[in-house]
């Protein structure tokens, strides 16, 4: 089977995101009222063949903890679906 | 004649300048490209500055499974030198031979500018040819050279008296630090003091020609390893 995996890796909370606060300032400058808290992370998607969903998310979780996330700063999301 | 192995990945860019300096100071140099096994013999492994793989996914991440990266982390194991400046720095704690990370500095823009350093630990391969609290003129250039940490590797850190530079207190004539990193860290050392990182450019400032010869004092320590000056 080949699954579809979502990765979001996101600033850890806490840790100050200064691309968060440039875009939340720009929003508030364009007039967007009341967006607060914005934070800027990645999106990373890929496929995996694995023999069952748990597998997929296993293997996804190794990604993530060994290259795609980096523990000190980051955390991270991982969905799976069907491909 | 002490041996310096430049560690070239697709990227870096302080490469020449680094190679340079190793060479000023009387050491041998050589470049070796990211894909060889093995650092050919060399008494310290520099990873210089630059873009590795153009800083994709986070500064450092990939070049850190770069096959020349488990030469360095043999040779650092073993007790060899290994040092990292900008670039290098980020590759270093991203392979986790030294603690911590490298984050977008604070203000967002990339700095490139002279800054004002203490020098807090000599028994270091990188720093040994200082004065403990000498004050240097090195310039930084990044984008992403905010030092964080988890509070415990902080203190640790702190505790081990690992800060190997700091920024100088922002005062008369002195801006504060240019990035945003905990405590003013600029370059940390591992335990045994033979892995260094920092984030400014010493190989940028070697000769009074060129406007400073300030930063010669880091690569003379590297020199000094030769005549086993490191306390």
């Amino acid at each position: 089977m080949t699954y579809r995996v979502h990765v979001r890796v996101m600033p850890r909370g806490g840790l100050l995101d200064p691309q968060g606060q440039a875009v939340e300032h720009a929003l508030s400058a364009l007039g967007f009222e009341g967006a607060n808290e914005v934070r800027v992370g990645k999106a990373i998607e890929l496929s995996v063949a694995a023999g069952s969903r748990d597998e997929a998310e296993a293997r996804a979780r190794q990604m993530c903890d060994r290259l795609l996330a980096n523990p000190v700063t980051e955390d991270y999301l991982v969905q799976v679906e069907e491909d | 004649m002490l041996k310096v192995a430049v560690v070239r990945f697709p990227g870096s860019n302080c490469d020449e300048d680094a190679l340079r300096a190793a060479e000023a100071v009387g050491c041998e140099a050589f470049y070796v490209w990211h894909r060889e096994t093995s650092l050919k013999g060399a008494d310290v492994a520099l990873l210089p500055g630059g873009f590795s793989y153009g800083d994709y996914l986070r500064s450092g991440a990939i070049a850190r499974f770069s096959p020349v990266m488990q030469a360095v982390s043999e040779h650092a194991r073993a007790g060899g030198a290994v040092v990292g400046v900008c670039n290098g720095f980020q590759i270093l704690c991203e392979a986790h031979l030294l603690p911590g990370a490298l984050m977008r500095n604070a203000g967002l823009s990339f700095v490139s500018k002279p800054v004002d350093l203490v020098v807090e630990r000599t028994d270091t391969v990188f720093t040994s040819a200082f004065t403990k609290g000498a004050r240097v003129r090195v310039p930084v250039a990044h984008g992403e050279g905010r030092f964080v940490a988890d509070p415990a590797t902080l203190a640790m850190l702190e505790g081990e008296g690992r800060v190997v530079v700091r920024y100088a207190p922002a005062g008369a004539g002195v801006e504060a630090n240019p990035n945003g990193s905990v405590n003013d860290i600029a370059g940390i050392a591992n335990e045994a003091g033979n892995v260094v990182g920092l984030m400014p450019h010493p190989e940028r400032c070697m000769d009074e020609r060129l406007g400073s010869a300030e930063g010669r004092p880091f690569f003379e320590s590297i020199a000094a390893i030769a005549a086993g000056a490191r306390k």
